[in-house]
């Protein structure tokens, strides 16, 4: 299988779904001539022309009206917010109608629709190219929230997105774009939303996470592997909504829960996965859970020192894991 | 009422009087629905009145095999024309399940018949407009003629998302129509309050296509400024901004008072003005409306509100586990 | 002193870059911002300008590699070079790694030692194991998961071996006299919490193998529905063969020669006709046990316990007796090992030894049945028409009702019965 990074499986995906479903087009700021600022859309416009990988003004809120349209029409847009900072003018659009619009119509009609944003932080991006904004819309029913970790992942999870029949956020992380490299298959598959993934297999400590600090935990988990400790990874992969089997199971196999994600601690996903395992496998818990989140400050600094005290990293991880296994 | 004449515009006098009965229509259901709130029977309601001409007078002028509409909730004689019927208005009144806008989900007003190709409409005002362009630039993908026309009310036209769709149409030169039911209030605040320079028409010059200003008590009027607009939007000339002017003659919504907002002398005023009168005079100037004839089609209309409140009433509500339904696919 | 020069991070989200092309060469001036190199990464290309002022030295990465954000690119000598600044880095670091070691917890602390996880405590009960026996790794000493997964897998003392009383010197690594009271900690077991305390009441600490008797009791009297049954035995002739025999016994075998060894032959012999009473509760099924170990209830100031005489089937009266003898001593002398209490199947409670006529015995989980054996009175019995002086005991059996019924209880009571009314005086041992 070919090594690819994490954006070329974005891409790849895209351009797959675009040749095999003329009825998907892809639409955001920069995403034609330029190919996306990050090149998440590189080659898309040379391929399938300007009217299927279109330029839009520099309005978040009409980039998600606009594929709302499409999508009711029976277009599969997949529209790309330059950075998921961005996303908020595009709140209502998102809140009000593209996750309500199924609901609302009585089954009527619907919401095909992709939103893919960047987010994340470690980039020196400061407060407005760093956040993480999964938690804004966690807790809405009728969106769904793809956040993969791999390129594998990623292309399997972004062509599911597509031929969904419902509104999806798929939020790559920046940071990973580049950095991560994986084995992705040249034949054609998709990965089924909702559902989460083993990343690694151990017994004395369960770390539930996603996207790039999921990456963290690995490497945590192969530092604490020379002391002893075994760690058991599970990849959410979707966060809305959560694969409750696999988070209950995951937590029953070591009795001791770490969830970790870069989003802050107060509101985030943690406190939902927290709250399940409370709920369901309160018999099979052996330490109290435990997260390990972005801190409850509005947004990440500039200042290296800063944004580094922001940052999660495998060894602040590999702490909490340790602190975990020991009591 | 102006100088225009139907057969000018190369409507019939059928299509006039078929106009003139879909308005009467609107206005029927619309009173009907304030008797029953103010019974108790109903929980809210959200008018029509005073607005039906630009309503009609619009809906004539598109084609209700292939264009598109994403209306307001006050749009009522809009959708009646491309489809919907006093039945389907009165089972999204009672909130029964058999209501096509939201099987009873959504309040009364709030639009959307994959049948007639009516979007789907919310409450916050004018996401519904960028919705139309999404719509527009679809159907220009698959190099559809179709027009999209979508309407709001003056004050919602100072929503960002309103501008950006303008904007969009216009740099993208797409078959929209924004309709602009320009009726003096946006619940309280009068036109002088909400749009700067008071004239809605004119913003479309900044958005690069033509913004029209049309009297909204005449039908006619109306008629013939979108079927320019959609002339050219099937000539593939871009977007048309038609501001439509006439007057809200009942409060915002059955939870509302007018009294306190403006004076009774004004509505008065105004309702001399009703495009329900000044086009009845119209036909029966034209003799196209008879005394006979006209007696025959108030007792049909109330007949066929009668018949709908009745059945309506009589609807199953939807089962309680409904809820959970239509989440997901 | 040369100084790196590393590849920079060119754009939010790369993290490596080609150099396409070296704009100076080795000996070459260059001037603070001058461009020395270009890159190219996937989203930008843009010229490296150097970031001090001096002469190139070397040229680390060839034109067309492509290298990791951070790696050495290229060394500059600066002009008038100062000495490296590693120093202070260094010393930060080990600061850090210093203070990270000084909030290693003491080793011996046991203050989360009864501290129970909502897993360890569904655990333990799932398998009647008896927390206070078990060691844990966790911090402040308290039991992990694991350390209960271990135990089972090893075999670790379940509970429902020795009922009765937990077994101080049986648990692993634990000191051997009577553990001090513990007030401050919470008994497993429900608590009379809230009985309002009057002027002179004493309140006693309740001890870790009083807690484990109170566990077990209530355990068993929850989950096995008792049911009860009594017989009265004529034992006259026994009482006259035990009499003949006793002090002869004492001298040859250097053993008392009690009751008790007959009583728990005659259970042994009819435990054998009915497996059933010789079996275990287990959820789903019965297990009928091969083995026939005995447990007998050995009392002591404060607490009972219940060793095992293992193969009981395989030994005599002598036998019986010398077992019987050797694990009561042990068990006033607080020395009785893990292996003295495990296994038993059937249990035997001499509650004649302190004077009881009838007693309805709690059953010893998971065990089928119990059975008490009452004070010997003599007593007027009719027996052939006539009024005789008899000595009678009464032998009282409780048994799980989920496992047995009344009729094949009674019918091994009363195989019981007859093997001991059939002792005389002259009866072969």
């Amino acid at each position: 299988m070919p090594v690819i990074s994490y954006i070329d499986a974005v891409t790849q995906a895209l351009q797959e779904e675009m040749k095999r479903d003329s009825r998907v087009f892809v639409l955001g700021e920069d995403v034609g001539v330029r190919g996306g600022v990050f090149r998440a859309t590189a080659g898309l416009y040379e391929e399938f022309g300007p009217e299927r990988v279109l330029d839009t003004p520099l309005t978040e809120s009409a980039i998600v009206g606009v594929s709302i349209g499409a999508a009711a029409y029976g277009k599969r847009p997949v529209a790309e917010i330059q950075f998921a900072d961005f996303i908020m003018p595009a709140v209502n659009q998102i809140v009000s109608e593209a996750a309500k619009i199924r609901y609302r119509s009585n089954g009527d009609w619907t919401c095909p629709l992709v939103i893919r944003a960047p987010y994340g932080g470690g980039v020196h991006g400061a407060l407005y190219h760093s956040q993480s904004v999964e938690k804004m819309f966690n807790g809405v029913p009728g969106l769904k929230i793809v956040m993969p970790s791999t390129p594998y992942d990623v292309k399997g999870l972004l062509k599911a997105a597509i031929r969904d029949e419902d509104p999806v956020l798929f939020f790559e992380h920046k940071r990973c774009y580049r950095l991560i490299k994986g084995e992705v298959p040249v034949e054609d598959y998709t990965l089924p939303i909702g559902k989460a993934d083993v990343k690694r297999e151990g017994d004395d400590v369960t770390v539930i996470s996603y996207g790039l600090t999921l990456h963290f935990a690995l490497q945590a988990a192969e530092m604490l592997e020379k002391e002893g400790i075994s760690v058991h990874v599970l990849d959410l992969r979707t966060i809305l909504p959560l694969d409750k089997e696999a988070i209950i199971e995951a937590a029953a196999k070591t009795g001791k829960v770490l969830i970790v994600h870069e989003d802050n601690l107060t509101g985030g996903v943690g406190g939902e996965v927290a709250a399940l395992i409370a709920q369901e496998a309160f018999f099979e818990l052996d330490a109290p859970v435990q997260r390990l989140c972005g801190p409850d400050v509005p947004a990440m600094p500039y200042s290296p020192t800063m944004e580094k005290e922001f940052m999660l990293n495998p060894e602040k991880i590999a702490n909490a894991i340790r602190e975990l296994a020991e009591f | 009422m102006s100088e225009l004449n139907h057969r000018e515009l190369g409507l019939t006098d059928e299509q006039v009087l078929e106009m003139y009965r879909y308005m009467l229509l609107a206005r029927k259901i619309d009173e009907r629905m304030w008797l029953l709130n103010r019974a108790g029977k109903i929980p809210f309601v959200i008018s029509c009145q005073g607005q039906e001409a630009i309503q009609v007078g619009a809906a004539f002028a598109l084609d209700r095999n292939k264009d598109w509409l994403c209306p307001y909730y006050r749009d009522l004689g809009m959708v009646l024309v491309f489809g919907q019927t006093a039945k389907d208005q009165m089972l999204s009144a009672f909130a029964k399940a058999g209501d096509p806008n939201s099987g009873g989900r959504q309040m009364p007003g709030h639009y959307g018949d994959k049948r007639y190709r009516i979007l789907t409409g919310s409450s916050p005002v004018t996401t519904q407009v960028l919705h139309a362009v999404g719509i527009a630039y679809a159907g220009r993908l698959d190099g559809a003629d179709h027009v999209v026309l979508t309407s709001c009310g003056e004050g919602s036209s100072n929503q960002g998302d309103w501008h950006e769709a303008c904007n969009f149409a216009g740099v993208h030169k797409l078959p929209v129509i924004f309709m602009v039911e320009n009726n003096k209030y946006a619940i309280s605040v009068p036109l002088a309050k909400q749009v700067a320079g008071g004239e809605v028409w004119k913003r479309a010059q900044g958005y690069g296509f033509p913004g029209v200003k049309v009297d909204g008590n005449n039908p006619l009027a109306v008629y013939q400024a979108v079927k320019e607009a959609v002339e050219r939007g099937r000539k593939g000339e871009g977007p048309t901004l038609i501001e439509a002017v006439s007057y809200r003659l009942v409060p915002h919504s059955s939870d509302d008072d007018d009294r306190s907002y403006r004076t009774r002398e004004e509505v008065e005023e105004e309702k001399k003005k009703d495009s329900i009168l000044v086009f009845r005079n119209y036909l029966a100037e034209h003799g196209i409306l008879t005394e006979e004839s006209e007696q025959e089609l108030t007792k049909s209309i109330a007949k066929e509100v009668d018949e709908a409140t009745e059945y309506a009433e009589k609807a199953a509500y939807p089962d309680p586990k409904d809820t959970y339904k239509h989440v997901y696919a | 002193m040369a100084t790196d020069i590393l590849m920079p991070q060119l754009g939010e989200s790369v993290t490596e870059g080609t150099i396409a092309k070296w704009l100076k060469k080795p000996g070459d001036p260059v001037s603070k911002y001058e461009p020395i190199c270009e890159v190219s990464t996937d989203k930008v290309n843009a010229e490296v300008p150097s970031t001090i002022e001096g002469t190139i030295v070397e040229l680390v990465v060839e034109e067309g590699t492509t290298v990791s954000v951070g790696d050495l690119i290229c060394r500059i000598q600066e002009a008038g070079t100062a000495a490296a600044e590693e120093e202070p880095k260094a010393e930060a670091a080990k600061e850090e790694k210093a203070s990270a070691k000084a909030e290693v917890p003491a080793q011996e602390e046991t203050s989360m030692k009864q501290r129970y996880s909502p897993a360890v405590l569904k655990l333990a009960n799932e398998h009647n194991i008896d927390l206070t026996r078990i060691s844990g790794t966790g911090r402040g000493g308290r039991i992990t998961r694991k350390d209960i997964l271990r135990a089972i897998e090893q075999g670790v003392p379940a509970a429902a071996e020795q009922p009765v009383a937990a077994e101080k010197s049986a648990a692993p690594r634990e000191e051997t006299k009577p553990e001090p009271a513990q007030p401050k900690q919470p008994a497993p077991v429900a608590e009379a919490a809230g009985v309002p305390l009057e002027n002179g009441d004493i309140e006693i600490p309740v001890t870790a193998v009083r807690r484990t008797i109170a566990q077990r009791m209530v355990q068993s009297k929850h989950e096995a529905p008792h049911a009860w049954t009594m017989m009265e035995v004529d034992v006259t002739g026994l009482v006259e063969l035990r009499n003949r025999l006793k002090e002869d016994f004492k001298k040859r075998e250097g053993v008392n020669l009690t009751f008790m060894p007959f009583f728990i032959k005659a259970v042994v012999d009819s435990l054998k006709e009915f497996p059933y009473l010789n079996s275990v509760w287990g959820g789903d099924k019965i297990i009928l046990k091969k083995r026939i170990n005995i447990s007998i209830a050995v009392a002591t100031d404060d607490a009972l316990y219940v060793p095992v005489i293992h193969d009981a089937d395989e030994k005599s009266i002598l036998g019986l007796a010398r077992a019987v003898s050797q694990l009561a001593e042990k068990t006033r002398a607080g020395k009785l090992d893990l292996k003295d209490m495990q296994g038993g199947t059937f249990t035997v409670n001499n509650t004649g030894s302190f004077g009881s006529v009838l007693s309805a015995p709690i059953i010893n989980h998971p065990q089928a049945a119990i059975l008490s054996f009452e004070s010997i009175v003599k007593r007027p019995v009719v027996t052939n028409q006539m009024i005789a002086v008899r000595d009678m005991m009464n032998i009282c059996l409780s048994l799980d009702h989920r496992i047995l019924d009344g009729l094949m209880a009674g019918r091994f009571l009363k195989r019981v019965k007859e093997r001991l009314e059939a002792y005389g005086p002259n009866s072969e041992i």
